[in-house]
């Protein structure tokens, strides 16, 4: 599989969940678990461009694909030619930072993955799109307030 | 240079974040390490009769598995668990092993460890752990508690583990109650909650290869504690143990106990001589870390003619759970100074008997006993004003302390002395913003029109005890612990400020605050200043983070250190000028000489002058750095009002957050940005505990909805943005005038949000609901009259 624009090929019991693929044998612990029962999206990552919460997924079933994580997300957006600033950072992230739509951190790399993806299938989306959009995701810090505002201001930049 | 403080500066805690770079408890790794397996209890009670590990301990990878009776003999601790907080002498307070030896009293009780080299491994080892239980009779409620016919602890003949009053003056309890027009009597549930803090709970032992010392990583909000207690408990002495709390995802509370694992994981680490770690699975996190709640409050409130209240009489039941934990007994009693709110109310009698169940553990959850307490006064506030025949903001009005106008030190019934308060221009403002006439008008519209969409209205008006807190005062309800925070501030040789704070941020952006009020009290960059924490090696004194204590504590403690050092900094200065110290002025980081101004030095250019102490004035010692222990001579009481809109389809039950606004005051704001995440976050805990969250157990102890597909974390589809504004009173406690905000946004919430509930259905005779208003319920009691409104 290719992980974050590199090639990445390893032998894993067939059980080995994606999840701790990339966080224990590859290393990229951005990507967090918040649950065991596939509700909160802490782990969610993109795989060929969507959305994919990383524990419903074996490794072996990403065999092949192209995965993108936290740590690969400015790359994604620089390759895609959008600007990343003085932090290299995808636009979602500086909006989850000038909203403030983060506080403990946990939950941010799954939120800020799904909402570049919502973005994507629906750039132009109303607020309650937004949180619908988000459902999948749950924070327990923010309320999800900030979160929609910096969804909405990459939203409107966007747009 | 303009102040920093009361800016919205963007958290320094952010980019490490975003970037998935910052380290959580389960992204750390030793070479070696175990994991461990817990096997927990699936019974609520049950007598172990064997445990058969011999196909576990067959398992690749497996290094050993424990049962309790073993690990009793191995003499690993020196006591069981610790319970900090004894609230009377002759409460009752089983032994809590943490692994359980011959009774396993609850569900997720660990019976035996198991530990091996993977995370897969320790989880299959775990399963092939063979349990013979006998059952027991169980006590799955608190009512069942209270009955008293089963026992939560077979060698226990009660399930009574204290009692507690408050009462300070029982004759004018009882001729306020003769003499009212009023009586008015309601019982709340509070529901048990499960923190949900997004983290997973977990921990990492690491022994040194030499010197039998041990390092301990853990998703902590209470390292400091945590190092004490595990010295206490283990016999390990506290010069050999470090503690750091890494990256942190959250807390609530749910992350302040000494749990077994912790213990658990130092002992054994030192015994084996490896690292040993644990991660919590959320399915398992209702049984191995505590809930919050879990209390059934008898109200009663006498008054007058016009709805004025003489007094508050309220006795709790409260579920202490299986055992005691670190503060379990004592959050309940936390609320009881606030059952009188924010009115001025002149008598107050509280009582309070703490049962053990067949569950998990109760202990800290955001807001802890002071969202119960709030709860209760604020929906009986609604009921009174139905009985008087005044609107909710009439009732709140003839009663607000002072008559709403701002006051200082306020003796309220219940002992305690409120710092300051002005309530009723959070009052006046939260209903102007919420537009209260127009949304009034609208519901008489519906209600008219017989509508199948039907509005309700709720306000609540919260006051909290935060800053927790004098250490006297703790003393006094028999808190083992004081109440006080420690700073250090430095300046350095290289002109960087270093701040060690003893509070330990999890989310809360302590590294932004406290760059903060040291750019403004030193006149320095807030990117200059470099904050320590979370690690008792680099942080050795503190006492940690929660009941909304850091700022108006620690926050305070570092402006006080930071005072010291301007003084120091002033002598040097003084003594390079050749000046008299007191002709020595001090402005933007600068020291000059009054009259002056060209000849001048920055106070991080003194930094390298202390440290190189080639020139200091005589007899004074070098390095600039100085250290404040600070306890507090009173708590802080933050306050403000909130309503809460929701609209109730009168055909399905369905109820939906329509609209909330809030106005508080937590007195001056280091940062509003932070302040209104803190509310915002603390708002949706509150509407979660009236609409969705309960930890639901059947008779026998079971939970049934420990995932989070069936405990229902609301999730962002579910809320409606928020509308705050705030007002501004300092706090008389402290010099900085701050109070807290972590926890207010949870008290005051979930009172306004089931006070908006009520008010929907009151055509349907409705006047109380217990916690959560699901769907089932409202349906239920829309339809207990024949849907006839």
């Amino acid at each position: 599989m290719t992980v974050n624009g590199k090639t990445r090929s390893s032998d894993v019991e067939p059980r080995t969940l994606l999840v701790h693929h990339l966080r224990d044998d590859l290393g990229l612990t951005g990507t967090n678990i918040g649950c065991d029962s596939s509700s909160c999206g802490a782990c969610t990552v993109h795989i060929d461009g969507e959305s994919v919460k990383a524990c419903t997924v074996l490794a072996v079933q990403a065999e092949g694909t192209n995965i993108t994580t936290i740590e690969g997300l400015s790359a994604v957006a620089e390759a895609e030619g959008i600007a990343t600033g003085e932090q290299n950072w995808h636009p979602m992230q500086e909006a989850f930072q000038q909203c403030h739509a983060l506080q403990c951190g946990y939950c941010t790399p799954g939120m800020v993955m799904a909402s570049t993806s919502f973005l994507k299938e629906n750039p132009n989306p109303s607020e309650q799109e937004i949180r619908e959009g988000l459902e999948g995701n749950l924070c327990r810090c923010t309320g999800y307030h900030n979160i929609v505002k910096a969804v909405q201001s990459v939203a409107g930049g966007a747009s | 240079m303009t102040a920093v403080m009361g800016t919205r500066m963007l958290r320094k805690e952010d980019p490490a974040l975003l970037a998935g770079e910052n380290k959580f408890i389960d992204d750390i790794h030793a070479p070696g390490e175990l994991w461990m397996g817990m096997v927990r209890s699936t019974m609520g009670h049950a007598k172990i009769n064997s445990i058969d590990t011999a196909e576990a301990e067959a398992m690749p990878g497996v290094a050993a598995v424990y049962t309790g009776a073993q690990l009793a003999d191995m003499g690993l601790w020196l006591a069981p668990l610790p319970c900090a907080w004894p609230v009377t002498d002759d409460m009752v307070n089983p032994a809590h092993n943490p692994v359980c030896v011959d009774e396993a009293k609850h569900v997720g009780d660990i019976v035996a460890v198991v530990l091996c080299d993977s995370r897969y491994g320790a989880a299959d080892a775990a399963e092939k752990v063979v349990v013979d239980y006998e059952p027991l009779p169980a006590v799955g409620s608190l009512e069942a508690a209270v009955a008293n016919e089963v026992m939560a602890h077979s060698d226990l003949t009660t399930n009574k583990a204290f009692h507690w009053p408050l009462i300070p003056d029982p004759e004018g309890t009882e001729k306020a109650f003769a003499e009212a027009a009023h009586v008015v009597k309601a019982k709340f549930v509070q529901q048990r909650l499960i923190p949900s803090a997004m983290e997973p709970r977990g921990c990492l032992a690491i022994p040194s290869p030499a010197g039998g010392e041990i390092t301990l990583y853990t998703a902590s909000q209470v390292p400091h504690i945590m190092k004490v207690m595990v010295a206490a408990t283990t016999g390990i002495p506290e010069s050999k143990i470090r503690v750091i709390a890494p990256s942190v995802g959250g807390g609530f509370g749910g992350k302040l106990n000494i749990d077994p694992d912790a213990i658990l994981s130092v002992t054994l680490a030192n015994h084996l001589g490896l690292p040993v770690r644990w991660t919590e699975a959320r399915t398992e996190a209702a049984g191995s870390t505590h809930q919050g709640r879990g209390q059934i409050q008898h109200m009663e409130v006498a008054a007058d003619e016009s709805g004025k209240i003489s007094s508050v009489r309220v006795h709790l039941d409260a579920d202490m759970g299986a055992y005691m934990m670190l503060i379990t007994p004592g959050v309940p009693l936390l609320g009881s100074f606030l059952y009188t709110g924010v009115y001025d109310i002149p008598n107050l009698a509280f009582t309070c008997d703490g049962y053990f169940t067949n569950m998990t553990p109760t202990d800290a959850y955001r807001g802890a006993g002071r969202p119960e307490a709030c709860y209760a006064i604020e929906r009986i506030m609604d009921i009174l004003a139905g009985e008087v025949g005044i609107t909710p903001e009439e009732i709140r009005e003839r009663n607000y302390i002072n008559g709403g106008e701002k006051f200082e030190n306020h003796d309220a019934a219940s002992t305690l002395t409120f710092d300051s308060g002005h309530y009723r221009p959070a009052h006046d403002k939260a209903l102007e913003m919420v537009k209260i006439a127009d949304l009034r008008a609208e519901q008489a519209r519906r209600r008219d029109a017989g509508d199948s969409k039907q509005l309700g209205i709720g306000m609540c008006s919260y006051v909290e005890i935060c800053g927790l807190a004098p250490s006297r005062a703790l003393g006094g309800l028999n808190y083992a612990a004081g109440g006080w925070e420690h700073a250090t501030v430095r300046v350095l040789p290289t002109g960087k400020i270093e701040v060690v704070s003893g509070s330990t941020p999890h989310g809360q952006g302590h590294e932004t605050s406290w760059s903060m009020i040291i750019a403004d009290k030193m006149g320095v960059d807030p990117n200059d200043v470099e904050v320590l924490h979370s690690d008792t090696a680099k942080s050795p004194l503190g006492l940690d983070t929660y009941g909304s204590r850091s700022l108006a504590v620690g926050g305070v403690a570092i402006a006080m250190a930071a005072d010291k050092v301007i003084e120091k900094a002033k002598l040097i200065a003084a003594h390079q000028f050749e000046a008299a110290p007191e002709d020595v002025q001090f402005e933007a980081g600068a020291f000059s000489v009054a009259g002056t101004p060209a000849k001048s030095v920055h106070i991080q250019e003194l930094g390298f002058a202390a440290f190189a102490a080639h020139d200091l004035p005589d007899g004074m010692e070098p390095n600039l750095q100085e250290q404040v222990s600070f306890d507090p001579p009173n708590f802080a009481f933050p306050f403000g009002t909130h309503v809460a809109v929701v609209e109730i389809d009168t055909d399905t039950g369905g109820v939906e957050l329509i609209n909330y606004v809030g106005v508080d005051d937590c007195g001056h704001q280091v940062n509003p940005l932070i302040v209104e995440g803190q509310l915002h976050g603390g708002i949706v805990q509150g509407v979660a505990q009236a609409l969705f969250e309960e930890a639901i157990y059947d008779d026998d102890g079971n939970i049934s909805n420990p995932s989070f597909m069936d405990y229902l974390v609301p999730s962002a589809a579910e809320m409606p943005m928020m509308d705050l504004d705030h007002t501004v009173t300092p706090s008389t406690t402290n010099p900085l005038g701050v109070k807290g905000v972590g926890e207010a946004g949870t008290i005051g919430s979930a009172a306004a949000v089931m006070n908006a509930v009520c008010d929907a259905l009151k055509p349907y005779g409705v006047t109380d609901m217990d916690m959560p208003a699901t769907p089932k319920r409202i349906w239920e009691a829309i339809n207990s009259n024949g849907g006839a409104a």
